[in-house]
């Protein structure tokens, strides 16, 4: 399972490593913005992607938007602090899988990357 | 300054310290910040754009911002590091995402943090905006967000995109 984590923040970035990694994720790659995450994801073929929305260069939802327009099935995930319901709803539209509101445990996040690999009938 | 939005700000420092960190946050009096006061060593600074327009600051003297920053990373950090500065930044996020989601307003954005460190530094609002500083009490020590926003006048009003 490869798993490509799209966040400025290397602080959060290394919070989502941990909990991946504690769910025996190994195989992880990093991205620091939406730019950067659309020219890893040919070499890399990520299986989930877990975005942020606030970064600068491209912002995440940038990322899904141009990411779904030639891959209509990986699962995203996007993990960010815009909680309002609008936002939420705008992203799901662009398409992702589902949402995760900083701040969040360790214990939601797993539950949600399962769920989401669940729904989306990916192998964990 | 409309005080639901203060309310918004206590609830989600207290939401953010209680997830990341397993710390509760105590809160002080609210007051008017004085012009030109100082902050503490390390600030990390949000700007907010839209129909809303102001500056949000999380402000620490630098031994409570190393004691949160190590809770937050689980590690230990020189506070002159671009790691430091970047965990720093991420909790101002935060903090500012949970308060901006309760203000119902579809229209308010927020920018990528900024930080800076050292002492006696001076973080001003914008002319004819009040800032509002909420003391906080931790177990890592003293936190002070400082809320300055104004309702933005129409040829001002730039919407950002969520960056």
């Amino acid at each position: 399972m490869r798993i490509l984590l799209i966040d400025d923040s290397k602080t959060m970035r290394n919070i989502q490593k941990s909990i991946l990694k504690q769910l025996g994720y190994t195989e992880i790659e990093e991205a620091c913005d939406g730019q950067d995450a659309l020219s890893k994801v040919g070499a890399f073929k990520p299986d989930l992607c877990l975005v942020d929305w606030n970064m600068p260069v491209m912002d995440g939802l940038t990322f899904v938007k141009n990411f779904r327009q030639s891959d209509k099935t990986t699962p995203l995930i996007m993990v960010t602090t815009e909680a309002e319901k609008s936002r939420v709803i705008d992203a799901i539209k662009a398409g992702v899988n589902n949402y995760v509101v900083k701040p969040f445990t360790p214990d939601l996040l797993s539950e949600r990357i399962t769920e989401t690999l669940a729904k989306c009938g990916v192998a964990g | 300054m409309d005080p639901t939005y203060i309310s918004a700000f206590v609830t989600s420092i207290q939401n953010v310290f209680s997830t990341m960190f397993q710390l509760p946050v105590e809160i002080g009096e609210p007051s008017i910040k004085t012009d030109r006061a100082m902050t503490h060593d390390v600030s990390g600074i949000i700007g907010v754009s839209g129909s809303m327009v102001g500056t949000i600051v999380l402000s620490m003297p630098s031994e409570t911002a190393s004691s949160v920053v190590s809770l937050f990373t689980g590690m230990e950090m020189e506070t002159d590091s671009a790691d430091f500065a970047d965990a720093v930044g991420e909790i101002v996020n935060m903090i500012s995402g949970g308060a901006k989601a309760s203000f119902q307003r579809k229209d308010v954005s927020i920018s990528c943090p900024s930080v800076v460190i050292g002492s006696g530094h001076i973080v001003s609002s914008q002319s004819g905006t009040p800032c509002v500083l909420i003391p906080c009490t931790t177990d890592c020590g003293e936190v002070v967000i400082e809320v300055s926003l104004r309702e933005a006048v129409e040829e001002s009003s730039t919407v950002s995109t969520a960056a």
